[in-house]
C-alpha cells in the first residue's frame, strides 16, 4: 500500500479522535468534579444525534449549526438530571450511584427504540462526499468540520474553566470539597452545573457525529464504554488527557481498521487500554495517586 | 447581640459531638473557645456556619435564627469561616483561591474595594498572586485562608485553630492580625488550643468539655482560675508534645 494512504488514514483517525476527545471530556469533567461516573453518557450522546438527525430530516437544519442548541436541550436535561436524580446518591455508595445510572440509560435506550425504531438513521449533508486536497492528504470535508467543531468546543471548555469565576469555583470544588463549604459556595448549583456543562459536551459532540456515523439506539452504551476507555487511558480528571486519549483511540481505530478489519478496531482499543493500565495506571496525563 | 446559640446539641451518628452548647457574642466583640482536642470545639464551629445540622436547639444571627439554613446563604449573611486546616484550594492559584472568597453576592458589589483592603493587610499574598497556593508555606497559606474569608466581607469571623502546626513566631504575628482584625470592628470568634494566648486576646472566653460549656468568664477571670490553671496551663507551660494528637 503506499504510503498516502496510511497518511490518508491517520488523518481521518486523528479528526474522529478529536470528537471522540470532546465526548470523553464531558464524562471526565463529569467524574473529575462531581465524583459520579455518568454511566448514560453514550446514551446522552445518542439523545442528542437523534435530535440532529431529526431536525436535518425535518428541516433541513445542518447539524454543525444545530450543535449550539442541541448543546443547550442537553445542558437542561443534564442539570434536571443531577438536581433531580443524582443529588439525593451523591453521598451513597458507588454502587448504588452505578446503578441508577445504568437504570437512566436503559431508559434512554428504549424511549428512542420506541420513538426512532431500531433502523439506522442519518444525514446527508450537501457536503457530505466533499473533501479537501492538501498536496496527497485528501481529508473528508465531514470529518475535518467536525473535528474542527470539536476543538472549538474544546477550546472554550478550558476557557470557561480557566477564566470565568464559575469555572473556578467549579474547579474549587473538585480541589476541595471542604474549602468550597467554608468560603460559601452553593456546591449542589455548581454540581449541576457541572453535570449540564458536561451534558452539553456530548451534546455538542453528538451533533458532530451523526456526520461520521449513523445512528441506532443500542449504539450508546457501545460509546459510554468508549468514553471510559478514554478517560481511564488520559487520566482521571484531566481535560487535557481526555482530549489526547481520544485522538489516540481515534488514530489506532483507524489505523488498525486499515491493517486488519474495520470490525476488529475496538480489539486495538482495549489493547492500549491494557497498555496503559499496565505501564502508567494513573492515566497518560493523569497525576499519581499518592 | 451579633450571635446568640441556644442549646445545640449535635450528633455524629449515635456519638454525641454538643450537649446544650449556649454562647452569645455582642457586636465587635472578641470571644474566644478553649478546649482540649475532641472537646467539640471545631463542630460547634461548623453546625453555626450550616456544615453539620444541629438535632436540638438553634442559632440566632442579629436575632433572626438561621439554624438549618444551607453553609452558603449563611456566609452570604456575614459570618465567614476560616476552618481547621485552612482548606485552601491547592491548584488553584493564590489569586484564584481569594476569589472564591469573593464570590459570595454580599461582597461582589465591594469587590476591588475589599482586595485593595486585604492586600493592604497582607502584602505577602499580592507577591504571591500568581502561585499555586499548595506550594506556599503554613504561614503564608493560613494568611491567605484568613485573607480569602474576609473577601466575602464577614461581620463575624469564625477562626478554627489558627495558629496549629505554625512556628512560634508566625503564632504572635497571626494573634496579633487577630487582634488588628477585632480592633477595625470584626466580631471573632476564636476556636483554639492555645490557651494562654487566646485567653490574653479575649475579651469573653468559654471552656468546652466533652461536647459542653464548663465555664465561661473574661479572660482574665478563666486565666487566674486554678480549674483552668490545672487542666490547660500545666500542658501549655511544657510545650505542646503532640499539637496533631
Amino acid at each position: 500500500m503506499p504510503a498516502e494512504i496510511y497518511l490518508n488514514v491517520a488523518v481521518s483517525g486523528v479528526l474522529t479522535g478529536l470528537v471522540y476527545g470532546l465526548m470523553a471530556l464531558g464524562l471526565s469533567v463529569i467524574f473529575g468534579v462531581v465524583r459520579v461516573v455518568n454511566f448514560a453518557h453514550g446514551e446522552m450522546m445518542t439523545i442528542a444525534m437523534y435530535l440532529a438527525v431529526a431536525l436535518f430530516s425535518a428541516y433541513k437544519l445542518d447539524p454543525l449549526v444545530m450543535l449550539v442548541p442541541i448543546a443547550a436541550v442537553l445542558f437542561a436535561l443534564g442539570y434536571v438530571l443531577q438536581r433531580g436524580l443524582i443529588n439525593p446518591f451523591i453521598n451513597r455508595p458507588e454502587h448504588s450511584q452505578f446503578m441508577l445510572l445504568v437504570a437512566v440509560a436503559l431508559i434512554m435506550v428504549n424511549a428512542l427504540l420506541i420513538a426512532f425504531g431500531p433502523d439506522a438513521r442519518g444525514v446527508q449533508t450537501s457536503y457530505a462526499f466533499a473533501s479537501f486536497a492538501l498536496g496527497p492528504l485528501i481529508v473528508d470535508a465531514n470529518k475535518a468540520y467536525a473535528g474542527l467543531a470539536a476543538v472549538t468546543v474544546a477550546g472554550g471548555l478550558f476557557a470557561f474553566f480557566r477564566y470565568t469565576l464559575t469555572g473556578k469555583a467549579i474547579r474549587a470544588c473538585a480541589d476541595n470539597y471542604a474549602g468550597a463549604l467554608v468560603v460559601g459556595l452553593d456546591v449542589k448549583r455548581l454540581y449541576a452545573l457541572t453535570f449540564a456543562i458536561g451534558s452539553a459536551c456530548v451534546g455538542a459532540c453528538g451533533s458532530m457525529m451523526v456526520l461520521l456515523v449513523d445512528v441506532t439506539p443500542p449504539l450508546g452504551p457501545t460509546y459510554t464504554l468508549l468514553a471510559f476507555v478514554i478517560v481511564i487511558t488520559g487520566g482521571l480528571g484531566s481535560m487535557a488527557g481526555a482530549l489526547l486519549g481520544g485522538v489516540l483511540i481515534g488514530l489506532t481505530e483507524a489505523v488498525g481498521g486499515l491493517l486488519f478489519t474495520p470490525s476488529a478496531k475496538s480489539m486495538f482499543t482495549f489493547a492500549i487500554l491494557v497498555v496503559v493500565l499496565l505501564f502508567r495506571p494513573q492515566g497518560l496525563l493523569g497525576k499519581r495517586l499518592t | 447581640m451579633i450571635l446568640r446559640v441556644e442549646g445545640l446539641d449535635l450528633f455524629y451518628g449515635d456519638a454525641q459531638a454538643l450537649g446544650g452548647v449556649s454562647i452569645d457574642a455582642e457586636e465587635g466583640e472578641l470571644i474566644a473557645i478553649v478546649g482540649a482536642n475532641g472537646a467539640g470545639k471545631s463542630s460547634l464551629i461548623r453546625t453555626i456556619a450550616g456544615i453539620e445540622r444541629p438535632r436540638a436547639g438553634h442559632i440566632f444571627y442579629r436575632n433572626s435564627d438561621i439554624t438549618g439554613l444551607p453553609s452558603y446563604r449563611i456566609c452570604n449573611l456575614g459570618i465567614g469561616q476560616v476552618a481547621e486546616g485552612r482548606q485552601i484550594f491547592p491548584s488553584l492559584t493564590v489569586e484564584e483561591n481569594r476569589e472564591m472568597g469573593a464570590l459570595l453576592p454580599r461582597a461582589r458589589a465591594k469587590m476591588a474595594e475589599t482586595m485593595r483592603e486585604v492586600f493592604a493587610t497582607f502584602p505577602r499574598l499580592k507577591e504571591r498572586r500568581g502561585q499555586l497556593a499548595g506550594t506556599m508555606s503554613g504561614g503564608e497559606q493560613q494568611m491567605l485562608a484568613i485573607g480569602r474569608c474576609l473577601r466575602g466581607r464577614p461581620e463575624l469571623i469564625m477562626l478554627d485553630e489558627p495558629s496549629l502546626g505554625l512556628a512560634p513566631t508566625l503564632v504572635q504575628d497571626l494573634f496579633r492580625t487577630v487582634r488588628t482584625l477585632n480592633e477595625r470592628g470584626l466580631t471573632v470568634l476564636l476556636v483554639e488550643q492555645n490557651v494562654v494566648a487566646s485567653l490574653k486576646l479575649a475579651k469573653r472566653a468559654y471552656v468546652l468539655e466533652n461536647g459542653a460549656i464548663v465555664m465561661r468568664g473574661t479572660g482574665a477571670e478563666l486565666i487566674a482560675d486554678d480549674r483552668v490553671r490545672q487542666a490547660y496551663l500545666g500542658v501549655e507551660t511544657s510545650g505542646r508534645k503532640s499539637p496533631h494528637g
